[in-house]
């Protein structure tokens, strides 16, 4: 259960953060420390237990096919790092996804 | 009418409504108390003075022209940074929304309208709603009114510090693992997390969806359950909130009884850990309760033990999957991009930027707890916790109507205190994790001061999920009781500022 | 024969075939026409100004949250249901997490370990030599998500990703209902892979048309088909697969699944790896190229949606939609053999083409049945294939088809003259009216032009004459082409003959 610096190194990858090399030691210290008292968990044997997911007890919550105003799109702009031609202006992106 | 910033809500709206005073009256009253005292409190992050004073004014008008307003009409708010509001800054205690204007109200918000609420700004919080003594702020923390060198709680304890400095006498609040409850222990007031699909979630920025849940804060029982009744309730834009009337609270909170309440003492909750004062009041609230003709009786929960484990990790999990549209492509920062920068390099610098340490943290054991070959040990088997809990709470409902505990193991602690060791950190929700956990409800009100430092300790009341009133029921007896014996609300005690 | 594109070898099909076995599958996924999103009550309508169908649940503000269109839940069982699938007591939504500009919550709310309908299957016919082969594609899953916003590229030379200097999104179509459709792995279909994986999309399609969920077109991006292959030799265990996406036409979906076996077939015969990865089909070229490599499965991080409850469709629900369903093509097809007295291999071809919803309503708004089919499965098809088209995209309706087919019967025009008509709605020359005035488009029906024309073709071949009137009628053939010459086709071929005997005095037999 010993997370390492390049574990956080990944982790920080898949979550889109550009951590610093003093972050990379730091967290994985501390995420060690936290994954060990969290690891109590498993010393419950629960296989069998269904997780739960939902604490209200509800199915089948639905809406209408029904067509409501949308924002208009200066509202929808309006907080954009930025924009051009009525759309968001994003970085070049390297890989098709 | 004096000191109109002392009034309880209930008062107020009561003078306001007869107009021995006027809305505009009380709001400035609040908006000169910030004024004064707020720089050393710092509980609020953006005062909304023109929108106060205009929704004060319309009170006014509507009273004026002989229009029967809701039983709030005109009492101002303060509300947690984590809700949105429209036009009016939103950052949820992080820099990474600094400046963001959200183009719609959350439905909170929607309802302390039409219950004509006057909303006076913004309160502080621990960023994105991590943390427990809201030193996590990306704006600097707020500071406990009972002592200014102590956290106020979090992670809301911006709203929590603005009722005990009477900036405010209602303010809403948002409880994933104690975010309410905890402050309004460690500051004297009252807080309550309703049944978890009580309260919409819709324009509550999310930290654990399965978790989360705004709800009502004030100085007294009475004043929590108006405000409970004023935004609680079923919301179709949220799918988990349940479609049912919201409880009997206000008719319970004035009956005040517990004649004959069967009243269960988790034992694995106010044990060892505990603050000998916090122990202390506790142990003495319980023989008021029994004098008041509760019957006491011990429960076992025994999978508690697992409770902080079981959220350590469902919260960073839902959460890092919640922050992830914060990448600087739509609102809010967007930092790094020179213009060859690719989109993956802005965002993760936008991202580090953005987020302090323990979001930062907070995400990166989520995505290790979720990642494919960790998810069974890490995720799933704290949903199964979860169900373990749940059902415990279950056995020992049935058994007792409500359950009690301390609200948390210590008084306010000191600002810096435990900000290098966030499991010391975490401890401080031991007692109140495991109500988010099975989504059932719970408040905290204030018991007495601890003799050895002075600072107000808080009592933990849980009721099963959809009867909240339960909570109003206990609480208000035993909040008479305690105010009989004391002659005045606890928060009268808290040192002039 | 061996060829080459870009660094990929592509072995002939014929040697492929004979030394490997294909596995294939194919994700389709299918933009249902809700009229609103699939969490929010935003419009779908295509075509809207960028980012003016947006509100804070499709464009992931924080504090938003999803709300579950019924009408897709609903659709999503119908489809299912006409696959053939089981329908889940119980399922919940997933969040699949990743990171993209297209997607505002940078997590897709779709389903996991969880499909609303799963385990079903959709007959599809082939022909072989032998015959019409029927062959039974399984499907694993059907499910529900939700569609990305739209990127344009800025500022390099192609529009496409590679060199682009920025990108713009429009996050219109952000939130609209996707269905997945997921076969199983299609084994033993050998030399008939490409075709079986076409007959498989184009029945789906029809299966998607007839439910009236979506309008599936292809080439507009309403339904989307990603095809896996693998390659084995007989008796091996499976190889790796490969992705190959941008599959918009069923020519393509025949094409990918053949190239594809082609290359890799090169690949292993040169002791050379398949490499797992994802690659872009190019319609132009009819290959594809290398894209992402996908060594590493990306890492989703799937848990169960906390905002939105599970569904679990009552059966009283299910049966009722059962009972609901419309006519399924199989069924149709079977009925229309009967109706149009066709053989099974005549309907595979119209069914093969697209043509069968376009004969059906041109003989609906009255053509004669075999006129219909005649002009789809004809001339329109041989266009149509020419071109690289899909019928429906020709711009020619069953209306066009009825006025066509009324002035051919009121002696306007002729057959030759009716392909001009529909080489002009084609090339978008106007209305069948106009196409043929503009073109000067008419019988020669005037006997005293007819005659001059007879008589100078007569002058020209004196010996015909001489011919016809020694009974020798069939040279008659020879006038009468170099008559429909001279009037390019304008003239009734039948009408030419028979002025042209009577002319030489010579009768009828």
């Amino acid at each position: 259960m010993t997370i390492s610096r390049d574990d956080v190194a990944h982790l920080g990858r898949l979550a889109r953060l550009e951590l610093s090399e003093a972050e990379l030691d730091h967290y994985a210290g501390q995420l060690d420390v936290i994954l060990q008292s969290v690891a109590r968990i498993s010393e419950v044997t629960a296989g069998d237990i269904p997780p739960m997911s939902h604490p209200v007890p509800m199915v089948n919550v639905f809406r209408e096919d029904v067509v409501r105003p949308s924002l208009s799109r200066d509202e929808v702009l309006a907080g954009a790092p930025a924009a051009e031609d009525d759309r968001f202006r994003v970085p070049r992106i390297l890989d098709e996804e | 009418m004096s000191d109109l910033i002392r009034q309880p809500a209930a008062v107020l709206a009561a003078a306001i409504a007869s107009r021995e005073v006027t809305a505009v009256e009380v709001t400035q009253a609040h908006l000169d108390r910030i004024t004064t005292v707020d720089e050393q409190v710092h509980a609020f992050l953006h005062v909304t003075t023109e929108s106060a004073l205009a929704q004060a004014r319309s009170v006014d008008l509507r009273i004026a022209a002989g229009e029967q307003l809701g039983p709030l009409a005109g009492v101002p708010l303060a509300l947690k940074d984590v809700l949105a509001m429209k036009g009016e800054p939103t950052t949820a205690g992080s820099r990474i929304l600094e400046g963001w204007r959200p183009p719609y109200d959350s439905t909170v918000v929607e309802r302390l309208r039409a219950a004509d609420i006057v909303i006076l700004g913004k309160t502080n919080m621990d960023e994105f709603a991590m943390g427990s003594s809201t030193e996590h702020s990306a704006y600097g923390p707020t500071h406990n009114p009972w002592d200014l060198d102590r956290i106020p709680g979090g992670s809301g304890g911006g709203s929590a510090a603005a009722l005990a400095a009477f900036e405010a006498p209602l303010a809403i609040g948002t409880d994933t693992g104690g975010s309410i409850r905890q402050p309004a222990s460690v500051t004297g007031t009252v807080g309550v997390k309703p049944t978890y699909g009580g309260v919409s979630r819709y324009g509550q920025i999310a930290l654990a969806s399965s978790l989360d849940q705004p709800g009502p804060c004030a100085r007294t029982v009475l004043d929590t359950a108006l405000l409970h009744a004023a935004i609680g309730g079923h919301d179709p834009m949220d799918s988990t909130s349940i479609d049912a009337p919201v409880p009997g609270v206000v008719e319970a909170a004035r009956r005040a009884d517990v004649q004959g309440m069967r009243i269960g003492v988790v034992k694995e909750l106010g044990g060892d850990g505990y603050q000998a004062g916090v122990a202390q009041r506790y142990a003495e609230a319980l023989e008021v309760l029994q004098g008041l003709g509760a019957e006491i009786v011990e429960v076992s929960c025994p999978h508690m033990e697992y409770a902080l484990g079981a959220y350590y990790l469902i919260l960073p999990s839902e959460a890092s999957s919640n922050l992830a549209r914060f990448d600087g492509m739509r609102y809010g920062l967007r930092a790094g991009d020179d213009g060859q920068r690719s989109v993956e390099q802005v965002m993760s610098i936008t991202r580090e930027a953005g987020f302090g340490s323990e979001v930062k943290r907070r995400i990166i054991l989520g995505t290790y707890a979720l990642s494919s070959g960790y998810y069974d040990a890490y995720y799933a088997q704290a949903q199964r916790i979860r169900t373990l809990i749940t059902r415990d709470f279950d056995a020992a409902f049935a058994k007792v109507d409500v359950l009690v505990s301390p609200t948390a193991p210590t008084t306010a602690f000191r600002l810096g205190e435990k900000l290098d060791d966030p499991i010391a950190m975490y401890l401080n929700d031991v007692a109140t994790i495991p109500v988010n956990l099975a989504g059932i409800c719970a408040m905290s009100l204030p018991v007495g001061l601890a003799p050895e430092d002075g600072l107000p300790v808080g009592f933990q009341i849980m009721a099963p999920a959809m009867a909240d009133e339960r909570l109003y029921l206990a609480g208000a007896a035993l909040e008479a009781a305690l105010v009989d014996e004391w002659g005045h609300h606890l928060i009268e005690e808290a040192p002039a500022l | 024969m061996t060829t080459t594109a870009g660094t990929d070898v592509y072995l002939p099909f014929e040697d492929a075939i004979e030394r490997y076995e294909p596995i294939f599958g194919i994700e389709t996924h299918v933009e249902l026409g809700t009229r609103s999103k699939m969490w929010c009550g935003c419009s779908t309508a295509f075509g809207a100004e960028a980012n003016t169908h947006v509100c804070p649940v499709c464009l992931g503000l924080p504090g938003s949250m999803p709300v579950v269109n019924r009408t897709a839940v609903e659709s999503t069982i119908r489809i299912g249901l006409a696959l053939n699938c089981t329908i889940a007591d119980w399922c919940r939504f997933a969040r699949k997490n990743y990171f993209y500009p297209d997607m505002p919550k940078d997590y897709q709310i779709s389903q996991y370990d969880e499909p609303l309908c799963f385990d079903g299957y959709l007959d599809v016919t082939v022909a072989t030599e032998d015959g019409p082969t029927v062959v039974r594609v399984e499907i694993e899953r059907v499910h529900m998500e939700e569609d990305t916003g739209k990127l344009t590229h800025a500022g390099g030379s192609t529009g496409r990703i590679h060199g682009a200097d920025y990108s713009l999104v429009d996050y219109n179509r952000a939130g609209i209902p996707l269905i997945e459709i997921v076969t199983k792995p299609v084994l033993g279909t050998g030399a008939l892979a490409p075709e079986v994986a076409r007959a498989y999309v184009s029945e789906l399609r029809d299966v998607m048309r007839a439910l009236g969920v979506s309008d599936v077109r292809m080439e507009e991006g309403s339904m989307r088909c990603d095809v896996n292959l693998s390659l084995n030799r007989p008796g091996d265990g499976w190889g790796t697969r490969s992705e190959t996406k941008n599959v918009n036409s069923l020519r393509s979906v025949e094409r990918a699944v053949r190239s594809e076996i082609q290359r890799q077939a090169s690949v292993l015969d040169s002791g050379g790896r398949v490499v797992q990865e994802t690659r872009h089909f190019n319609e132009d070229t009819g290959r594809s190229t290398s894209g992402r490599s996908k060594e590493q499965a990306e890492d989703y991080r799937y848990f169960p949606e906390p905002d939105l409850m599970p569904v679990a469709p009552d059966r009283e629900w299910v049966e009722q939609l059962r009972a609901g369903l419309p006519e399924l093509p199989s069924v149709k097809r079977a009925r229309l053999m009967g109706e149009w007295q066709i053989s099974e291999f005549e309907l595979q071809t119209l069914a093969n083409a697209g043509a069968i919803d376009l004969v059906e309503a041109t003989i609906a708004i009255g053509v004669e049945p075999s006129a219909a089919r005649k002009w789809w499965t004809g001339e329109l098809l041989r266009v149509a294939n020419d071109r690289g088209l899909e019928l429906e995209s020709l711009k020619v309706t069953p209306a066009d088809i009825k006025h066509v087919e009324q002035l051919i019967a009121g002696g306007a025009l002729n057959d030759k003259l009716a392909r001009q008509v529909f080489e002009g709605l084609i090339a978008g020359e106007g209305a069948v009216d106009e196409i043929v005035a503009k073109r000067g488009l008419a019988v020669v029906s005037d006997d005293g032009a007819l005659l001059a024309a007879i008589d100078e073709a007569l002058a020209a071949q004196p010996d015909v004459a001489e011919k016809i009137r020694s009974g020798k009628v069939q040279a008659a053939g020879a006038i009468v082409g170099a008559v429909m010459k001279a009037t390019r086709g304008q003239a009734d071929a039948a009408k030419v003959r028979s002025l042209l005997l009577e002319r030489l005095g010579v009768d009828e037999q």
